[in-house]
């Protein structure tokens, strides 16, 4: 069991919460991630850990409620509990001082690069940071990554905020500028992983994606979260979760993430259904 | 009543298993076998003609002293009988239900040579729910306390046991599990139908009554590394991490939707609970009236097929590149799964999945093989007829040919000395490694293998451990 500390939304559906977690606190390095299950029925997410304070023994991840279970997890609070937190999987970020270095997050995505931009800025890298959302209200960290990038660049898709497009505009843009860019890091919707892979692919420009297969037990033992780099079969959580953009077949991780669409729905009505009738018994038993 | 006399004992035939109804169970996750009751049970014991020189003790890897405790049966004693297995099986309620029995001390019997041997397993699986039912699980005496910490890792069959022994010795022991539940394959592999996780938990429960510490969530590697363990206090440490790494056939099209190892199905369907979806929260694929295809033939892909067919699938085969004859599999599932309806299509080998363009798999491209020379297992090796490939619809696969090791001890522990399959080298008398207190056994030393060798593997390190601690040994 593992109390939450705090908990808070940052955007609609995103919701940040630090749990005690003190051995992993301890372990954990960026780009690793821990497995969650809230409760008995509960099925095994994983999640990125998006930050750590050793002292107090905590970790922080972030949540975008999308299936039934992130949204059962959103609806935890402060004081509550998870029944089961595993971890730190996968392996770290391969971190050196590249020379200039660009960390791009799109949408909840920019939780989950917020640890390694850290880590390559305290490696020595001059950091670029390129936060991508759908529109203003969906823009997350900010302030935290203000503090830790040298170069900033908010962008959002309909230009409420920011620079209006996409990451991968902003980056064709830095690219053009003539910089020499040594490393690109892109964590976030496959489609943006995959556009920002073609992006710096004619430049050779050496791009790191963070995966996000359907995964169990986050342990190598069931080959569930198997996905195709350079031809060859890995399983993600114990071979990555970081592998090189430029091999990755985006195709087959997306057909693959498709596997429970049926059934997420079905859980997800069914869940939507009982909340229904939860809340009209509420309101009957009210009036 | 005198006792009976050899010719009475060899006329009794063997005792049926009262068991489920096939069309029933098919449809549903109960045990399969209900159990003898205490009548069948005399009557079974009685067939034993009590021989001075017991040859089934032979086929036992963990020496039960069968003779001995049929007699007790016999007798009516079956408390007695419980508690002297327990003498040399820490887990006999698991064992008489999932032990190759007519491979071990059943093979060895001298009523097979003429009739049916005597139904050493079923008895065992008797006299331990017996206990269990009418008096619970009765715990040992435990010895004083050593002061001496053990972490054991991983809570299979052989860390169960290992930590067992331990307790019972005076050593404090902490087990520590990667996955939420303690038990290892008996939990997230082998099905409800076969075992009944509450059989596992039981188990488990007794542990923590004399006082083992059970640590789930624990990743040995990343959450503590063995060396760790040793700083944080612990004198030894004994691994037992199991096989735990699926392997996969390396054909074109593996990795389409719908194709699945056999952990990742069973871990689904037994460990997350997705047969109970959406009350559970973990979903599998949706089987119902789809054409399933498991390839091997050992007890994994037993349990796959009929896991597949309780969970309506229209057409289940087992797909398997040898005969019927080299098949590894526990005979009594053979026959069940027969029973259920399971089509088994032997000397075929697959070689290609098919699938639509969204990913998911559609069928699967297949080729008869014949049997030539005997290979270095000794069993004739399958070989290609040409020509002779044809493709079948099928909409899920799943690959059950057997378990290599899990990297991440290896990853973390470099010192430690492997073979080149990935298993920790031991000196198998002790079971000790290449690193000073750390012991290791079950899957992990021997590649997969079964719940009574691991079992005896924990028994034999708890052992040498002991002695180890208490320095009567060195190391
Ligand atoms: C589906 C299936 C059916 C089977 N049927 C039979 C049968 O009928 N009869 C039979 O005799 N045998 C059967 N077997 C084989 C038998 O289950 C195994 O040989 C036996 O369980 C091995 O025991 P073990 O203790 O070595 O490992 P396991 O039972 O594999 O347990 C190892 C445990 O260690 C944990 N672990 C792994 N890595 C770590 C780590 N780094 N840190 C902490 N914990 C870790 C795992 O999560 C697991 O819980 C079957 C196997 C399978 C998969
Ligand atoms: S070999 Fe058969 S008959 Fe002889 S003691 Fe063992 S079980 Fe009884
Ligand atoms: S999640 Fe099971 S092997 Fe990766």
């Amino acid at each position: 069991m593992n109390k939450i500390i705090s908990a808070e939304f940052l955007a609609a559906d995103i919701k940040r919460f630090v749990i005690e977690a003190p051995k992993i606190a301890a372990k954990r390095r960026a780009g690793q991630f821990v497995i969650v299950r809230i409760d008995e029925k509960g099925e095994r997410i994983p999640l990125t850990i998006a930050d750590s304070n050793k002292e107090q023994g905590t970790i922080t991840i972030i949540v975008q409620g999308i299936g039934k279970t992130t949204k059962e997890i959103n609806n935890h609070v402060a004081g509550d509990f998870f029944l089961d937190v595993v971890g730190p999987l996968g392996k770290p970020s391969h971190i050196e001082n590249f020379g200039t270095a660009i960390s791009i997050g799109g949408g909840v995505g920019t939780a989950i690069a917020f640890p390694t931009a850290v880590a390559l800025k305290e490696a020595g890298n001059h950091t670029i940071v390129i936060n991508g959302a759908r529109n203003k209200d969906l823009v997350i960290l900010e302030e935290e990554l203000k503090n830790v990038a040298d170069e900033l660049y908010i962008t959002t898709d309909d230009g409420s905020y920011g620079y209006h497009g996409f990451v991968t505009q902003k980056l064709q843009e830095l690219i053009d500028s003539g910089r020499k860019i040594d490393f690109v890091l892109a964590i976030g919707p496959i489609p943006m992983m995959r556009a920002v892979a073609n992006t710096t692919k004619p430049y050779g420009i050496k791009t790191v994606v963070s995966l996000n297969p359907v995964m169990v037990d986050g342990t190598g033992m069931c080959g569930g979260c198997r996905a195709t780099v350079d031809n060859k079969t890995v399983f993600v959580c114990v071979d990555g979760p970081e592998f090189d953009a430029h091999l990755v077949d985006f195709d087959l991780l997306t057909k693959r993430n498709r596997t429970y669409n049926q059934s997420e729905k079905a859980a997800l009505d069914n869940h939507l259904c009982k909340l229904d009738k939860a809340f009209v018994e509420a309101v009957t038993t009210e009036s | 009543m005198p006792p009976l006399t050899k010719k009475e004992r060899m006329q009794i035939s063997r005792q049926p298993m009262p068991e489920q109804e096939p069309l029933a169970r098919s449809r549903n996750f109960l045990e399969v076998n209900l159990g003898f009751t205490e009548e069948l049970a005399r009557m079974e014991a009685n067939r034993c003609l009590q021989c001075p020189k017991p040859v089934c003790v032979e086929g036992c890897p963990v020496g039960v002293k069968i003779r001995d405790f049929i007699q007790l049966v016999s007798e009516g004693d079956f408390l007695g009988a419980a508690a002297k297995i327990k003498e040399d099986n820490a887990l006999p309620a698991v064992c008489g239900r999932v032990c190759p029995q007519e491979e071990q001390c059943e093979a060895k019997c001298v009523v097979g040579v003429k009739h049916d041997p005597v139904a050493i397993g079923r008895l065992e699986r008797f006299v331990s729910d017996y206990e269990r039912e009418k008096v619970g699980i009765r715990t040992p005496h435990v010895k004083p306390k050593t002061g001496k910490k053990v972490a054991v890792v991983g809570s299979g069959p052989a860390g169960l046991s290992c930590a067992g022994d331990l307790i019972q010795l005076g050593h404090d022991v902490t087990v520590f599990e990667a996955l939420h539940e303690i038990g290892g394959v008996l939990i997230y592999g082998i099905p409800e139908f076969r075992l009944p996780k509450n059989i596992v938990k039981a188990e488990v429960d007794a542990l923590k009554n004399l006082g083992v510490e059970f640590q789930t969530n624990a990743v040995i590697g990343f959450t503590d590394t063995v060396d760790e363990l040793f700083e944080n206090g612990y004198h030894a440490v004994f691994i037992a991490v199991g096989a735990g790494l699926p392997y996969f056939m390396s054909i074109p099209g593996e990795n389409f939707n719908g194709v699945y190892s056999a952990n990742e199905f069973l871990t689904r369907v037994n460990l997350m609970k997705a047969y109970k979806f959406p009350e559970y929260d973990t979903p599998v694929f949706d089987c119902k009236n789809k054409n399933v295809a498991v390839f091997g033939g050992g007890n994994t892909a037993m349990d796959a097929v009929r896991t597949a067919k309780r969970l309506g699938a229209k057409n289940a085969y087992i797909m398997y590149r040898r005969s019927e004859k080299e098949m590894p599999a526990r005979l009594e599932e053979v026959h069940h799964a027969k029973q259920e309806g399971i089509e088994f299509v032997f000397l075929t080998n697959p070689l290609e999945f098919l699938g639509d363009e969204d990913g998911w798999l559609r069928g699967v491209k297949l080729q008869k093989m014949e049997l030539g020379e005997p290979d270095a297992s000794g069993r004739r090796r399958p070989v290609p007829i040409p020509n002779s490939e044809y493709i079948i619809d099928l909409d899920m696969a799943v690959v059950a040919i057997g378990n290599g090791s899990n990297p991440i001890i290896q990853k973390t522990t470099p010192d430690l000395s492997y073979n080149k399959r990935g298993n920790i080298i031991v000196n198998e008398e002790n079971m000790k490694t290449s690193k000073k207190g750390v012991f290791a056994g079950g899957d992990i030393v021997s590649g997969g293998a079964t719940v009574i060798l691991a079992m005896g593997a924990g028994r034999t390190a708890a052992k040498a451990i002991d002695n180890y601690l208490t320095n009567t040994e060195a190391w």
